[in-house]
């Protein structure tokens, strides 16, 4: 909305001529102004004064002429004060306007503020007003009422868990986690300033530390599915998920609904603390926050007359048929496509360790296609490793190189395949960080990159950026011992040294030439339409 | 509900005959405080609300007459066993099987440690482990048992503890005793495991959690008496047998004579869960594994596994021999921060005590006495120009003048 306030304020100008005719534009014209100079008021910058001002200028009398009109209205109302004051102050407004064009318009920018304020005042008076107006009498009184309303400017309220360096926010999620019962984990060393909004833990201090061992809170099957996250067992986006949806399974099968209470909102109420304590032990992926709402939704749908055993079966199929759909067959589907872009002689980069990508190779080496893969790999976790054993294993030549040699080769290469981690709502590619380097380097050398993602991590976020929203790791994983020396090993103590250990990082969709899903082969820039065409179906 | 505590207070204290023909081992006082106080305070700090305690009569008798000697606020569910001592203590597990439903966690009541619980906890429940243990490198003893002169060291009964690279993973263990020859390793663990620590120092702590597949295994194989002795052994030699790591056995005679001989490997394979192809395709999707170099997936494709948390600092004492009881009642007082002289004891003014000592409730202690490194019981008596040093003296008793 702001963007359009922006790209239309040429257009008022000529705007401005019809408006004293067409009071539906003026309207329009007085919202984008007014909008704006609630920023100027916040911002206070010059510029931006002198352009507002000039086009409020020209738009002065207009505007005034309205306001009185919507002034009077309310001021037989008892409640109405502010108006009759705010009357005479905009009688000396017009007299100050007609100065004020000639004057450089800094000169006149406290007359334009007081002028501004008063014309909010009665804004807010004819508002007030309006409450107890007759219908009637709303017509010219509504579209006063209307710009007020449509100017409270839109608060976008942020995720907690990007905004750690608010002191507030901590206490409101403290007092949260007290709620539910489940322990607090304590960040752990010097965050680097860029993303000190952002937790940041040390895999020696694990959550488990806090609760009691025989957990009464939390379900068991939960508080080993944390363990095996904060511990890097069970990594990777869709394995992730998958271990989820099991524990969500055992979890579901042993409750029992409380007397008095419905199965299909008290189980919503019993999964929340599990989800906050899983949260802790790792940021949940955009792919399990996609999997929970799913099953929250499938529990609420509950209808209440069923009786437990059968509400339970059903949620338990429910959560096989989806896994089913949207994680093994869609793997099928994609693979399925993706075959046929890979041609014999091919050579393929991947980087890391990405199951779909894996699974794609190997059904195209099942099917006879004639093709070599470089393995990319990073520190400090080392993925490719695991990828290379799996495509060794079944009898795919290979090569391994360290991201540190990408550039070097990357003319051998033909095509780039990369696994996401989420597909965001604008189009960017969420993955591994070096992700987007490799993209960046490819498209230097003009290979193709393909990006392999099932339908469900697609995610309504959207960031440009790869710090508002990011996971750090234990900055002590960057630690490495070689020849029995480990230098950084007293790194806390050095004032000046942070290790910052990024997990995740975005690449635009220039560099993606194409996103391979279930749903077939489409642009990067169409991930919205997919968006929209799930929520319709849902 | 994930764990049951289990406690085994029906040892015998056959190495400390001296202090145990008249008291059981579990009532021995450290510190004023029955010996089998320590192992229950440590189940009740980490947040355990039940234990089953498996005690013999005299113990039960001993533990309701006092009561107040045991103020923990855990339920205790007591299960007596007969005093025949032909019991181990797998027998006793076999014994309470109906009241099992959960993985348990066995507690020897002979332990006292300081051990942040879950780290050993936390390997069992992270790698779906069958068996994690808690083992502490030992420490020498500085005190002198009375009686003994220098230091025997009991070569003989030297554990062999092999573990992996991480140092997490049990890979083997067999006591000197076991041993004819020499060290002798499959080689199927050496193809796995290329690099194995072997540790000879470590000191067993009798702290296992299992899972309860493993206690109805008990069930159908009476042959295995003790934990320590055949069922931790036993399992870990499973992990890498062959019929467990591949449930797709061929019909061979050579497989069918195998199973026939352990008779229990079909009960083995059943250390699965529900679901198992869930967190098998899990498994597949996830991008770790716990070895590299070869071609192998995580854990070598083994169900079974056996894990052990080895600690290097904190205490972890086992009070079975008499050296071990003086050393216990040395250190104990310091491990709980009590305070050394209990408030109910009458002393008076010119008694000098040393800091190492601990002074029971209800005592009284009168003038030109002095007390050092020793601690004295509850409701005793000690008389004046009494010297004791370096002693540990019993509830009840009085010492007389000089």
């Amino acid at each position: 909305m702001a963007d359009s306030g922006e790209t239309d304020g040429l257009g008022p100008k000529d705007g401005i001529q019809q408006a004293k005719t067409d009071g539906k534009e003026l309207t329009k014209d007085e919202k984008q102004r007014l909008r704006k100079e609630k920023k100027q008021q916040k911002k206070g910058k010059e510029k931006k004064d002198d352009k507002a001002s000039n086009e409020s200028e020209k738009e002065k009398k207009p505007v005034v002429s309205s306001a009185p009109p919507a002034s009077s209205v309310p001021s037989t109302q008892p409640t109405t004060q502010k108006a009759p004051p705010a009357v005479p102050a905009l009688v000396p407004g017009p007299a100050s306007e007609t100065s004020a064009l000639a004057d450089k318009p800094a000169k006149s920018k406290a007359e334009l503020k007081a002028e501004r304020r008063a014309r909010q005042e009665a804004e807010r008076a004819s508002k007030q007003g309006k409450k107890g107006d007759v219908v009637g009498q709303q017509a010219p009184t509504s579209k006063p009422k209307a710009v007020p309303s449509e100017l409270q400017p839109v608060v976008k309220r942020l995720p907690e868990h990007i905004q750690l360096d608010n002191p507030d926010v901590l206490k409101k999620l403290a007092k949260k986690y007290e709620r539910q019962q489940i322990p607090l984990r304590s960040d752990y060393g010097y965050k680097v300033s860029l993303f000190s909004h952002l937790h940041q833990y040390s895999r020696k201090a694990p959550l488990t530390q806090q609760i009691s061992i025989p957990s009464t809170v939390i379900h068991p099957a939960i508080v080993r599915l944390g363990l095996q996250y904060s511990q890097g067992i069970v990594a990777g986006s869709n394995a992730r998920s998958v271990a989820l949806l099991h524990a969500f399974k055992q979890v579901i099968r042993d409750y029992t609904t409380p007397p008095n209470e419905e199965l299909s909102r008290d189980l919503v109420n019993k999964l929340k603390p599990y989800i906050s304590f899983l949260n802790q032990c790792r940021p949940l992926s955009a792919s399990m926050g996609n999997a929970i709402k799913h099953i929250k939704k499938e529990i609420s749908n509950i209808p209440s007359q069923w009786k437990e055993e059968e509400a339970k079966r059903s949620l338990l199929s429910g959560i096989d048929s989806y896994i089913n759909e949207k994680i093994i067959l869609a793997a099928e589907a994609v693979a399925k496509s993706a075959i046929e872009k890979i041609s014999d002689g091919d050579v393929i980069l991947v980087y890391g360790c990405s199951s779909l990508v894996n699974h794609i190779l190997c059904k195209a080496f099942e099917k006879n296609r004639k093709f070599r893969v470089i393995v990319v790999d990073s520190r400090p976790r080392l993925e490719g490793r695991e990828a290379l054993r799996r495509l060794v294993q079944r009898g795919i030549s290979c090569t391994y190189v360290l991201i540190s040699a990408v550039s070097y080769i990357l003319p051998e290469v033909s095509k780039v395949f990369l696994g996401a981690h989420a597909l965001l709502a604008n189009g960017y590619v969420m993955s591994r960080v070096g992700t987007s380097q490799i993209a960046l380097v490819a498209k230097a050398f003009n290979v193709p990159v393909l990006v392999c993602c099932e339908t469900y991590k697609f995610c309504e976020r959207v960031q440009t950026d790869s710090f508002v929203s990011n996971e750090l790791d234990d900055p002590d994983d960057l630690i490495v011992t070689r020849k029995g020396k480990t230098q950084l090993e007293h790194w806390q103590q050095v004032r000046s040294l942070g290790l910052l250990n990024l997990v995740y990082d975005v690449t635009p969709p220039d560099f993606v030439d194409l996103v391979i899903t279930d749903l077939g082969m489409i642009p990067c820039t169409s991930v919205p339409v997919v968006l929209r065409v799930k929520n319709v179906d849902q | 509900m994930e764990f049951q505590a289990v406690l085994m207070a029906a040892g015998g204290g056959s190495r400390m005959t001296d202090l145990t023909y008249s008291t059981p081992k579990p009532m021995l006082p450290v510190g004023n405080k029955p010996l089998m106080w320590y192992p229950l305070n440590l189940l009740e700090r980490v947040g355990f609300e039940e234990v089953i305690v498996i005690t013999t009569k005299e113990v039960y008798k001993m533990m309701s007459s006092d009561p107040m000697k045991l103020d923990v606020k855990m339920k205790l569910d007591v299960v007596c066993i007969p005093e025949d001592g032909d019991m181990g203590t797998a027998d006793a597990l076999r014994h309470i099987q109906q009241k099992i439903k959960t993985d348990i966690l066995v507690v020897s009541c002979d332990l006292i440690t300081d051990v942040a619980l879950h780290e050993v906890v936390d390997l069992f429940r992270a790698h779906n482990a069958t068996l994690a243990m808690l083992m502490s490198k030992a420490h020498e003893f500085t005190e002198t048992v009375p009686g003994q002169k220098g230091k025997k060291k009991t070569a003989e009964q030297r554990d062999f503890v092999g573990v992996d690279q991480s140092g997490k993973r049990l890979l083997f263990m067999a006591n000197e005793a076991d041993l004819e020859d020499g060290l002798s390793i499959r080689k199927s663990i050496m193809r796995k495991h290329p690099r194995m620590h072997i540790n000879t120092g470590l000191v067993d702590a009798h702290l296992y959690c299992l899972k309860k597949a493993v206690v109805d295994f008990l069930v159908d194989n009476k042959s295995i008496s003790s934990i320590r002795g055949e069922l931790v052994p036993y399992l870990v030699r499973k992990q890498f047998s062959k019929t467990t790591n591949s449930p797709k056995t061929k019909e061979d005679s050579e497989d069918q004579n195998q199973k026939k001989n352990d008779g229990s490997t079909n009960h083995e394979l059943v250390i699965s869960s529900r679901d198992e192809p869930l967190l098998q395709q899990a498994q597949e999707r996830s991008c770790w594994n716990d070895h590299r170099g070869d071609m192998s997936e995580a854990y070598h494709g083994g169900k079974l596994r056996c894990y052990v948390h080895i600690m290097d600092q904190g205490l972890c004492y086992r009070v079975n021999t008499l050296a071990a009881y003086i050393e216990a009642n040395r250190l104990a007082p310091k491990l709980f921060e009590e305070q050394a002289v209990h408030p109910t004891a009458v002393i008076s003014e010119r008694c000098q005590m040393g800091s190492d000592s601990m002074i029971g409730a209800l005592c009284q202690v009168a003038d030109k006495t002095s007390i050092k490194r020793s601690t004295i019981g509850n409701s005793t008596t000690v008389k004046e120009k009494v010297k004791v040093t370096n002693s540990i003296i019993m509830h009840g008793v009085t010492i007389e003048e000089g």
